[in-house]
């Protein structure tokens, strides 16, 4: 995986394992009073949105600071990208200021891709359009470790959205990597092309899958990416893929209840549903933080990068 | 050229490890009157070991019940940029935490002393303890540091071209501080 970490599918079971062990021995940072590592100090860590993203920039930002390393924000909107500056000229600018690591969130799916090979830092994919968003799939994964205790072996439905979703199509290729068995569960008209070349399963039918799961993750739905018919109404998929209290019933006593937020209340999870003590909502964006931590460092924290071999 | 390129010699034995563990545990009996608010903290991942012996030790002599943890140091190692990055080790901290005791910083071996300086930085952002000590099962010298040990278990005069590695029984199954020569041909 060279230095970057772009795609799920570009770790190792040993790189991944090694990512959340770190994350592991991190997270107790995040409960002491100096919440602080000199690890990355003298580094510089630029965070590069084209997207809008408050949580995930303020995750990586908290992640960064928390190691030291110095942080610079760099969001499209009222800099030099809105008066036409390339993606290329951006990179050169950024390198050109001695970036050791650049975090980007771009619209443009393969994008983080491209930027990498105009850079000598690391490049850290954020989410790139509906291709990928690693992180989310590593801070997924570690908080169903933390809560159930192992990946490898556990069912997990991922429900919704998965045309237009970068997190599914991580979360896909990381547990498999890890030895979980994923059912990918939507409408028709939400799959991608090809997604019989996943390495999952997929249905239509969310009651059926329900009872065989130990976790189930909802995905948003994203109305702003819903510019063709592909579901007659929103009460309609409410009805059939939404999770609501009657569902939630169903589900075995130990499973839990995933969703990478912002949710959309009422439509994809009921609000009974995401404030439920089986519900890691809350957890995730702790863990967020602490699994960027364990990235960064893993990627900047030595003379050369620890997950990934050699180019 | 030569018939072995690496000569390793044990210099402590089980019995030896035995015999300077169960010493340090009687100074520090006697330097901190008693054990009395002491914690041990070891270094991962044989000092962590180290300082749950000498502990079991304490116990014994006294029937003193210490607080025992782990600090893992890597995060705040000055050579870090030299490797790529390595995986972390355990941190335990005792329950009470280390603020206003006297810690016992338990590591198997000391050398640069760079290990116990980054200890030190790691222990200042856990708490504030009244006074830090140092124990170690072998003190091999050529410090790069103004940093001594209180209580040392050997004394051992090596080059710098020579390697110890402590093994334990816990870890590695058995006891032994082996000098290993490197033939620098």
């Amino acid at each position: 995986m060279k230095h970057h970490l772009i795609s799920t599918g570009d770790l190792t079971r040993d790189d991944a394992l090694l990512i959340l062990d770190t994350a592991e021995e991190l997270a107790q940072v995040s409960q002491r009073s100096i919440k602080k590592l000199p690890t990355l100090r003298g580094r510089t860590v630029v965070n590069l949105f084209f997207e809008d993203s408050t949580r995930t920039r303020i995750s990586f930002e908290a992640a960064a600071k928390r190691l030291s390393a110095d942080v610079i924000n760099f969001s499209a909107k009222g800099s030099s990208v809105s008066k036409g500056e390339s993606l290329k000229d951006t990179a050169l600018t950024l390198e050109a200021m001695g970036a050791d690591a650049v975090v980007i969130r771009h619209s443009a799916s393969g994008a983080p891709h491209r930027l990498a090979t105009w850079v000598r830092g690391s490049v850290i994919n954020a989410g790139d359009g509906t291709h990928e968003h690693p992180t989310q799939a590593l801070l997924d994964a570690f908080s169903i470790r933390r809560r159930l205790g192992r990946l490898e072996g556990l069912k997990i439905a991922i429900v919704g959205d998965v045309l237009h979703s970068r997190v599914a199509r991580s979360n896909v290729l990381l547990l498999h990597t890890l030895g979980a068995e994923v059912t990918l569960v939507a409408p028709p008209t939400l799959l991608p092309v090809a997604v019989e070349t996943w390495p999952c399963q997929v249905s239509y039918d969310l009651d059926a899958v329900l009872p065989k799961s130990d976790v189930v993750m909802m995905l948003r739905v994203q109305l702003e990416r819903m510019n063709a018919a592909y579901f007659p109404s929103a009460r309609e998929y409410s009805r059939r893929y939404g999770l609501d209290r009657d569902r939630f019933a169903r589900l075995h006593d130990d499973a839990v209840v995933m969703h990478p937020g912002p949710m959309n209340r009422g439509m994809e999870i009921s609000a009974e549903v995401a404030d439920s003590p089986r519900s890691t909502i809350v957890e995730q964006v702790t863990n967020g933080v602490t699994v960027r931590m364990a990235v960064l460092y893993l990627l900047l924290g030595g003379s050369e990068p620890a997950i990934g071999g050699a180019e | 050229m030569s018939d072995a390129r690496n000569q390793a010699r044990a210099v402590l034995e089980g019995p030896d490890i035995h015999r300077a563990l169960t010493r340090i545990a009687h100074e520090i009996l006697e330097r901190t009157r008693g054990a009395e608010n002491i914690v041990l903290i070891g270094i991962p991942t044989r000092g962590a070991t180290l300082a749950h012996r000498i502990a079991g030790r304490i116990a014994q002599f006294e029937e003193i019940k210490v607080p025992v943890g782990a600090i893992d140091v890597t995060m705040y190692r000055d050579d870090l940029r030299l490797r790529p990055a390595r995986p972390l080790g355990r941190t335990e901290l005792p329950q009470d935490g280390v603020d206003g005791r006297t810690v016992v910083l338990v590591d198997d071996v000391l050398y640069s002393g760079r290990t116990v300086r980054a200890a030190l930085d790691a222990l200042n952002d856990v708490g504030r303890p009244r006074a830090v000590q140092l124990a170690t099962l072998v003190d091999r010298g050529h410090r790069e540091l103004p940093i001594r040990a209180d209580y040392v278990g050997k004394n051992l005069p090596t080059s710098k071209s020579e390697k110890v590695k402590v093994f334990l029984e816990e870890t590695d199954g058995r006891d032994a501080v082996v000098l290993i020569k490197e033939d620098d041909r």
